[in-house]
C-alpha cells in the first residue's frame, strides 16, 4: 500500500527531492504538495536574469502543474498551511486537513527585514520570489529612483537588474566593501568600479536609519541624517530560515529546523530540506548543498542509506558583464600566503590563498574561466608545491605548453566537479556522452549538468567536444548571424525589456557589428520590432525578402505569382470571371488551383503587378498573402450547409477566422483548417491550427506540420461556442507572435516552450487570454488591410527607373 | 566620360534598389545610404536572379534567389567564385548620374 507523503513548499530543494522519488520509486508514495505561491517550482537563482529582462519566467520553470499531474503528484498551490499536528499526523491547510505517513517541510527562507521605522510602507519590497521580481519590474516601468539596502549577492543582482530597466539606483551597504562574505577588498573595489560605470551609486559603510514617506516610501534616511530620495526601496540584507510551522509543531528548532544527516527532524516521520534547515550548526543558502540534501532525503525515504555532508561551495554573481568567482577561505591569517595577479587595464584580479602547500581559497574578478579548476584543488586538498610558480595562470599552464582551452577541460580528473549546482562530476558527464548523449540537451536530460544556473554550459559543451571530437558541432546559443553575438531569444527579450523601438536602437544598443544587419538578421529584427511595438514601429519593406516586399512570389525566371484571397475557399462567378480576364489580359502562362483552396496565377511580369492587382481589386479580390510569413489560408469543408455529416458551420467559422487573422505578420507562415466533423475533410489536423467541429462544440488543436516534417496537431482545448473557438485561435496566434523565434513554424515553437506552457496562457488564464486578444487587435488595427490596394497607388515604383536602351549605343 | 541623369535620389527607397534598362540588359541602382549609391549589373551570375530585388545591407546586396552576397564596391561575390560588373555613378544635387561610357564601350565590342 502506498504511503502518504505530504510536502510543504515547492522550492528548488523539494522539487528536486520529489523528482528523485517519482523517478526511482513512482509507486512508493502518494504525494501531496502544498505551496503558498500560486505556481509550481522555478529556478530561484535565475530570478536575476528575469529581473534584468535577459530571461522570461517561462525559461526558469522547473516543475509546473503539468509536470506534477503527469507524475501523479496532487498539487495544492496557492494554499497556505496553517499548522502541523504531529500527534495525529495531519497537516492543516486553509482548505482542509491532509493526513500523512511521512512529511517533508520545505518552507525555505524569508527575507530579513531590518527593523527600522517605515519598513512597512508601500514601495518597500524584498527580493525573494517571483512576485517580488514582478513587483520590481512594474515599479521600474515608472522609472525614478531606487535604493537597494544591502550590497551582497542578492542586493547587487537586484541593483543591476533595476539599473538595466532604467532606474537610477543607489546601493546602501553597511560594510566597508561589497559582498564582503565572498570577496576581499581588492575584488570588491573592482566590482564597485564596474557597477558604478553602469550608473549605479554605491554607498559603503552606510547604515539605514529609517524609511520615510507620506503613505508610501519616498526616501531612505541614513545615519548621519543624509536623505536618499527613493520611489522604490528594496530590502536585500539577508534571509533567515522560515521555521514558524516547525516551531509551532514542537520540533527542535535553533536558527533553522534541526535535522540529522538523513534530513530527519526531531520527529522521526517529519523531514526537512532546503534553506529552512540547520545541520551541524550550518545554514544553507546556495543551491548545491540543497540538491545534495534533496538526494539524501529521497534515498532515506526509499529506505536506502545515505548521509548529507557539508562541502565547500563556490559563488558566482549573475550580473552580465561582471565576472567574479570566490571559493574557500581567503581571510588573511598566520601561516597563509597569497599569490596575486593584477592586470588593471583589463580589469583582472586573481588571488590565491595557500596554507601548508595547499590551496584553501580563491578570489577572481574579470576572468573566472579557471574558477572550477581552482575550486577542485581546494576541495581535493591537492599539493600544489610543484606547480606553484605557474599556478595562478591556471590549468593550461600546468605540465603542458598549449593554450588550447579544451586542454584545460581534458586535463580535469574524472571526479572534478563541473556542475556545482547539481554536484555533477566530469566522469558522470563523460559516461553520459559515451552512452549516447550527443548534445547539450541530452546531457542535461541524462545528468542535470548545467540545467540549473547554466554557468557551466560552456564547460559541458567543451566536454562534448573533447569526448566526441569532430562528431560534435557547437550548438545551442547560436547567434542570429555573424552581425551580432546574441541569439534570437536574447534579441527578442532585449527588444522588450530595453524597449527598443527602431532598427537603429537595436543596432546601437545590442552591439551590432555591421551598419544595418544583413539578409539573415534584419528581417528577423524587423519582425520582432513590429510584433512588440505595433504602433511605434512600422514594417520596413526594405528589411523583407522580395516576396514580402513585392507582395507576390518570385519565380525562378524572375516573374511573380499572384494569388488572390478566397475567404474560407469560397468564390463566385464574378470573382472567377475577373481572374479569367486578368489571366488573359496579362498573358499569364499558368493558372493553378492551390492546396489552400484558391487560384494561383503564375508567371506575371514584375512591371504588371500593380495593374493586375488593380483589376482584381475592382471585384473585391484582395491579396491572399501567399508569399508572407503571416496568415496564409483557412481551409474548410462545406460543413452543415450541404454535407449530411456536418455538425457545425465549418465554412462560416473558417471565413470568420480568415477575416480576423488576415494581414497579420507572424514568425513564419500560419495555415488553418476547419473541418465540420471528425471525418476531417479539411485535413485540419496537420495545420498550424486545426479545428474539428463536433456536436458539442469545437475541438481546437495546434502545432501540426505537413512539410519537411509531418506531425499531427496536439489538443489545445475545447470550445463550447464559435466565439470561444475564435478567441482561443487568436490568443494562440498572438502568443506565437510574441514569443517564437523568426522562421520557427508554430510546431517548432510549441516543441520548445511546451504545450502546457501554451495552454496555461491561452486556455487556463482568462486574463492573459484577454490580453493576448487585445494585443492582437491593436496590431491588426494597423495591418488588417490589403497591401495590393496600397501598392497600386505606387505603380511607378514597379517600373524601371530609366530606359537607356536608346541612348547607350551612342 | 558620358554622364546621364537617370532620376531623382528619392525615387529609390533607402536600402532599396531600382533597375534601369540598357542595351546591355538591366543595371541595378542601389541606394545604400541617404547619399550613398552604387550601380551594378542586375543579373546574378549564379542563376540569373534580379539583384535589384535583393536585401541591401551596408554596401552589399543579397540575391533573392539563393542568397549570394555581392560587395557593391568591387562586384565580388562573398565566398563564391563569381562577380558582377559595377559602373560609375554619383549624386549631384539629389539627382543620380550614371557614366554610360562603360556601357557604350561594351555594346560596341
Amino acid at each position: 500500500m502506498k504511503q502518504k507523503l505530504v510536502v510543504i513548499g515547492a522550492g528548488m530543494a523539494s522539487g528536486r527531492a520529489i523528482e528523485h522519488l517519482v523517478e526511482t520509486a513512482p509507486d512508493a508514495f502518494e504525494i501531496t504538495l502544498f505551496n503558498a505561491e500560486k505556481r509550481g517550482n522555478y529556478n530561484r537563482i535565475m530570478l536575476s536574469p528575469v529581473l534584468s529582462g535577459e530571461k522570461a519566467y517561462a525559461d526558469i520553470v522547473t516543475h509546473d502543474e503539468g509536470w506534477y499531474a503527469a507524475h501523479g503528484v496532487h498539487c495544492r498551490f496557492g494554499e497556505h498551511v496553517v499548522g502541523i499536528d504531529p500527534e495525529m499526523k495531519v497537516v492543516v491547510g486553509e482548505n482542509g486537513h491532509m493526513p500523512y505517513d511521512k512529511l517533508i517541510i520545505a518552507t525555505g527562507s524569508a527575507p530579513f527585514i531590518i527593523p527600522v521605522p517605515g519598513r512597512d510602507l508601500p514601495g518597500v519590497i524584498t527580493y525573494r520570489d517571483l512576485d517580488d521580481t514582478n513587483a520590481m519590474i512594474s515599479a521600474a516601468e515608472k522609472g525614478g529612483k531606487a535604493v537597494v539596502v544591502g550590497g551582497g549577492l542578492l542586493g547587487l543582482e537586484a541593483a543591476a537588474g533595476l539599473a538595466e530597466r532604467g532606474m537610477e539606483v543607489t546601493v546602501v551597504h553597511l560594510m566597508g566593501h561589497l559582498m564582503e562574505r565572498q570577496l576581499d577588498e581588492a575584488a570588491g573595489y573592482l566590482l564597485r568600479g564596474d557597477l558604478e560605470s553602469r550608473g549605479i551609486t554605491i554607498r559603503t559603510q552606510a547604515s539605514t536609519k529609517a524609511i520615510v514617506g507620506d503613505g508610501r516610501a519616498e526616501a531612505v534616511l541614513l545615519e548621519g541624517d543624509e536623505t536618499l530620495p527613493a520611489d522604490l526601496v528594496v530590502m536585500a540584507v539577508g534571509i533567515r530560515p522560515e521555521t514558524r510551522l516547525a516551531t509551532d509543531a514542537g520540533l527542535e528548532v535553533a536558527r533553522g529546523i534541526e535535522v540529522n544527516a538523513q534530513m530527519q527532524t526531531s520527529d522521526p516521520d517529519i523531514f526537512a530540506v532546503g534553506e529552512c534547515v540547520e545541520f551541524d550548526g550550518n545554514l544553507f543558502g546556495l543551491v548545491a548543498p540543497l540538491y545534495d540534501q534533496a538526494k539524501v532525503l529521497a534515498r532515506t525515504l526509499m529506505g536506502e542509506e545515505d548521509a548529507f555532508v557539508v562541502k565547500d561551495t563556490a559563488t558566482k554573481l549573475k550580473v552580465t558583464g561582471c565576472d567574479l568567482f570566490s571559493a574557500g577561505d581567503f581571510a588573511d591569517g598566520e601561516g597563509r600566503e597569497d599569490i596575486v595577479l593584477r592586470d588593471p587595464s583589463r580589469g583582472i584580479y586573481k588571488r590565491l590563498v595557500i596554507q601548508d602547500d595547499r590551496l584553501i581559497g580563491a578570489v577572481m574578478y574579470g576572468d573566472t574561466a579557471d574558477g572550477n579548476w581552482f575550486f577542485q584543488l581546494i576541495k581535493d586538498g591537492t599539493e600544489i608545491e610543484e606547480m606553484r610558480e605557474t599556478l595562478i595562470f591556471g590549468p593550461s599552464f600546468q605540465g603542458g605548453d598549449t593554450a588550447d582551452p579544451l586542454s584545460a577541460v581534458a586535463a580535469l580528473s574524472r571526479d572534478a566537479e563541473i556542475c556545482g549546482c547539481n554536484g555533477i562530476c566530469k566522469g558522470t558527464i563523460v559516461d553520459a556522452i559515451e552512452g549516447g548523449a550527443s548534445d547539450l540537451g541530452m546531457v542535461r536530460a541524462a545528468t542535470k549538468a548545467s540545467a540549473s544556473c547554466g554557468t557551466c554550459t560552456g564547460l559541458v559543451e567543451q566536454l562534448l567536444q573533447v569526448t566526441l571530437g569532430d562528431d560534435f558541432e557547437m550548438p545551442a546559443a547560436q547567434p542570429i548571424c555573424t552581425c551580432c553575438d546574441l541569439t534570437h531569444e536574447d534579441v527578442r527579450r532585449l527588444i522588450k525589456s530595453k524597449e527598443l523601438k527602431s532598427q537603429d536602437a537595436v543596432w546601437q544598443e545590442l552591439g551590432w557589428k555591421t551598419r544595418n544587419g544583413c539578409h539573415v538578421c534584419r528581417p528577423a529584427v524587423n519582425f520582432y520590432l513590429l510584433a512588440d511595438w505595433p504602433l511605434e514601429y512600422r514594417d520596413d519593406p526594405q528589411s523583407r525578402f522580395v516576396n514580402e516586399r513585392k507582395h507576390a512570389n518570385i519565380q525562378k525566371d524572375g516573374t511573380f505569382s499572384v494569388v488572390p484571397r478566397m475567404w474560407g475557399g469560397i468564390t463566385n462567378p464574378t470573382e472567377l470571371r475577373a481572374i479569367a480576364d486578368a489571366a488573359e489580359k496579362y498573358d499569364v502562362p499558368t493558372v493553378k488551383v492551390t492546396g489552400g483552396q484558391r487560384i494561383d496565377l503564375l508567371g506575371v511580369k514584375g512591371e504588371d503587378l500593380p495593374f493586375i492587382w488593380a483589376d482584381l481589386n475592382k471585384v473585391g479580390l484582395v491579396s491572399g498573402h501567399a508569399y508572407s510569413k503571416g496568415l496564409r489560408t483557412v481551409k474548410t469543408c462545406v460543413g452543415t450547409d450541404h454535407c449530411r455529416f456536418g455538425t457545425q458551420d465549418s465554412t462560416g467559422l473558417g471565413i470568420k477566422l480568415e477575416q480576423v487573422l488576415w494581414g497579420s505578420w507572424t514568425p513564419h507562415k500560419v495555415k488553418l483548417g476547419v473541418s465540420g466533423c471528425p471525418r476531417n475533410c479539411a485535413e485540419a489536423t496537420c495545420k498550424d491550427i486545426g479545428i474539428i467541429c463536433v456536436d458539442s462544440g469545437y475541438q481546437i488543436s495546434v502545432a501540426g506540420a505537413a512539410g519537411m516534417d509531418l506531425k499531427e496537431t496536439e489538443a489545445l482545448g475545447v470550445a463550447d461556442t464559435e466565439q470561444e473557438a475564435i478567441d482561443l485561435t487568436i490568443a494562440f496566434v498572438q502568443l506565437y507572435r510574441e514569443n517564437a523565434k523568426y522562421l520557427d513554424r508554430a510546431y517548432k515553437w510549441v516543441a520548445k516552450v511546451g504545450l502546457d506552457w501554451v495552454k496555461a496562457r491561452v486556455v487556463n488564464d482568462l486574463d492573459e487570454r484577454a490580453r493576448l486578444i487585445e494585443a492582437f487587435e491593436l496590431s491588426q488595427s494597423i495591418y488588417r488591410r490589403d497591401p495590393w490596394a496600397d501598392q497600386t497607388k505606387a505603380a511607378a515604383a514597379f517600373q524601371p527607373l530609366a530606359d537607356l536602351t536608346l541612348e547607350a549605343a551612342e | 566620360m558620358s554622364w546621364i541623369d537617370i532620376g531623382a535620389i528619392e525615387d529609390i527607397p533607402l536600402r532599396g534598389a531600382r533597375k534601369i534598362k540598357t542595351a546591355l540588359g538591366c543595371v541595378a541602382i542601389f541606394r545604400t545610404g541617404e547619399q550613398e549609391i552604387f550601380a551594378a549589373s542586375n543579373l546574378c551570375p549564379h542563376k540569373g536572379g534580379p539583384l535589384s530585388e535583393g536585401i541591401i545591407h551596408d554596401q552589399s546586396v543579397t540575391c533573392p534567389l539563393h542568397n549570394w552576397v555581392f560587395d557593391l564596391n568591387t562586384g565580388q561575390a562573398q565566398g563564391e567564385d563569381g562577380s558582377i560588373s559595377t559602373f560609375p555613378v554619383e549624386i549631384r544635387d539629389d539627382r543620380i548620374w550614371l557614366d554610360s561610357t562603360e556601357l557604350a564601350k561594351r555594346s560596341a565590342a
